[in-house]
């Protein structure tokens, strides 16, 4: 199973290995280690985002020995949407509901609309929506990608996607 | 020295700037043993032709050939006329007939002359039909200023590239429309602000719509399919969204996330559109530049940018062909 953990980190040296001891230990495969250095809490600690896969029985294990060590866990679980794609919208998006739009993505079951942010500057002027869709993987971005160019098409609204190296 | 006899057909602001050009780069072309001149030019008033070079000064001073035309053929009468190994075709651009580029194309072409053009409207109609034309007849056709202006994308493919894939190229291939965003994006405008603005500094025609409509970028993407991807795309077979749905909002808010919105070509899917640019992409250029993404087996990526429109530009591509044909 991909897991994800969010953790934070105090800013001295050998924190990194201390709090990666505990996944070796439960033999985790790291996929990728984020050491966001330049992103400090307001507390002063370190994020770091902590992609693994591993068996998913022993992640409570994995969180009580790294509390042990001082590291705090904010968010650990299943990793299930490891793709994101940032899309911007134009047009009457809450008038040609929005709710639906949103549902077209969500109902697919392998892609959901996880961010959302609306500015809406006058009543005849048209909306702008920035969207982040999430998915469980590559193809499956390009297809919630179709489904929102297909529902576009359908409410007369402009769909901006990212440069095709973007979607990450 | 190698001479060539040059026939410049078009003399709008794109021909005044070549015979500007060939006239101020005489001594490189002499270092290069080339003996470039122009024996006759050709407008919708008229041509003058001279054998031993016509006087760019002398026809420099006036818009038009209207005072100093020594005969009244025009096109492809004057093509075929004239004695001449080269043609220049820089008439304006219509995607609609390709005409009277097309059928200059296909005079100076089936006259035996090499053809050195900006003019992009019969290559998106004809492209196929006018290559076959040059091979038919032992010519050579080259077009490097009708995609990017000063960027140098044909010849970086088919010369420094030669022997890599191209699996795609992406890019910004409209000064205007790129200026118009770059500006909304900078100063919070409106579309039709920046559009007026450019307007006011001559980056706009005053019907923009072959511009901000994507029907330029997309006769580039035809271009760019039929000649370096060997497709026998068509207009009609690129799917066209332009900028005038952008709000200052949608740029706003992607640069809050870290991006830019660019209009963006791209071959082979055959699609223009605006699209989300990282800010740090090397593709995101602003004002009228122009750029674009080479994606290619064994370089990996190659970003190229440059000056997309200008006569002074667009002249320096001609002239990168014209000595490419000739050295």
């Amino acid at each position: 199973m991909r897991l994800s953990m969010d953790l934070e980190l105090q800013d001295v040296p050998g924190q990194l290995i201390m709090a990666l001891q505990p996944l070796k230990d439960n033999k985790a495969n790291i996929i990728s280690v984020v050491h966001n250095r330049d992103r400090k809490t307001p507390t002063g600690m370190i994020p770091v985002r902590v992609v693994v896969e591993m068996d998913g029985s022993k992640i409570e294990i994995v969180k009580i020995q790294l509390k042990e060590t001082g590291v705090s866990v904010v968010r650990a679980g299943e990793d299930r949407l490891i793709e994101k794609v940032p899309v911007v919208l134009v047009g009457h998006i809450l008038h040609s509901d929005l709710g639906d739009t949103i549902d077209r993505i969500d109902s697919t079951g392998f892609a959901e609309v996880v961010d959302l942010d609306l500015i809406m500057p006058g009543i005849e002027e048209p909306s702008t929506a920035y969207l982040k869709i999430r998915a469980t993987g590559k193809d499956e971005i390009q297809k919630a990608l179709a489904v929102l160019r297909a529902v576009g098409a359908e409410k007369k609204l402009l769909v901006i996607e990212p440069i095709e190296a973007e979607v990450a | 020295m190698k001479e060539i006899k040059a026939s410049l057909v078009g003399f709008g602001v794109v021909g005044h700037g070549i015979l500007e050009v060939i006239k101020r780069k005489q001594p490189i072309l002499r270092d290069l043993d080339l003996d470039l001149k122009v024996v006759s030019i050709s407008d919708h008033t008229g041509s003058i032709m001279n054998e031993a070079g016509v006087d760019a000064d002398c026809v420099l001073k006036d818009k038009t050939l209207e005072k100093v035309a020594t005969s009244s053929m025009k096109g492809q009468e004057a093509i075929k006329a004239v004695d001449s190994d080269l043609v220049i075709e820089v008439t304006p651009t219509n995607v609609v007939h390709g005409q009277p580029g097309l059928g200059h194309m296909e005079a100076a072409l089936s006259s035996g002359k090499n053809l050195v053009t900006s003019n992009k409207g019969p290559l998106v109609l004809a492209f196929s039909r006018l290559r076959k034309l040059a091979d038919d007849n032992h010519c050579q056709f080259k077009y490097e200023a009708t995609v990017g202006g000063t960027m140098p994308l044909m010849s970086l493919i088919e010369r420094t590239l030669v022997g890599n894939t191209i699996y795609s190229i992406e890019g910004i291939f409209n000064g205007t429309c790129n200026y118009i965003l770059t500006r909304m994006a900078q100063e919070n405008i409106s579309y039709s602000h920046a559009l007026s603005e450019a307007q006011d500094l001559g980056y706009a025609e005053s019907d923009p719509t072959y511009d901000v409509e994507g029907i330029d970028t997309a006769g580039k993407v035809v271009i760019l399919a039929n000649a370096i991807f060997g497709m026998d795309a068509k207009y009609s077979d690129v799917k066209v969204t332009g900028i005038t749905q952008v709000t200052p909002e949608a740029l706003a808010m992607a640069k809050k996330r870290g991006y830019v919105i660019k209009l963006i070509g791209e071959v082979p899917s055959l699609t223009v559109k605006p699209m989300l640019v990282p800010i740090e992409s090397p593709i995101n250029v602003d004002s009228t530049l122009n750029s674009a993404a080479i994606v290619t087996d064994l370089s990996g990526t190659i970003t190229v940018t440059g000056l997309g429109a200008g006569s002074i530009e667009t002249a320096s591509a001609i002239l990168s062909d014209i000595i490419s044909i000739y050295r």
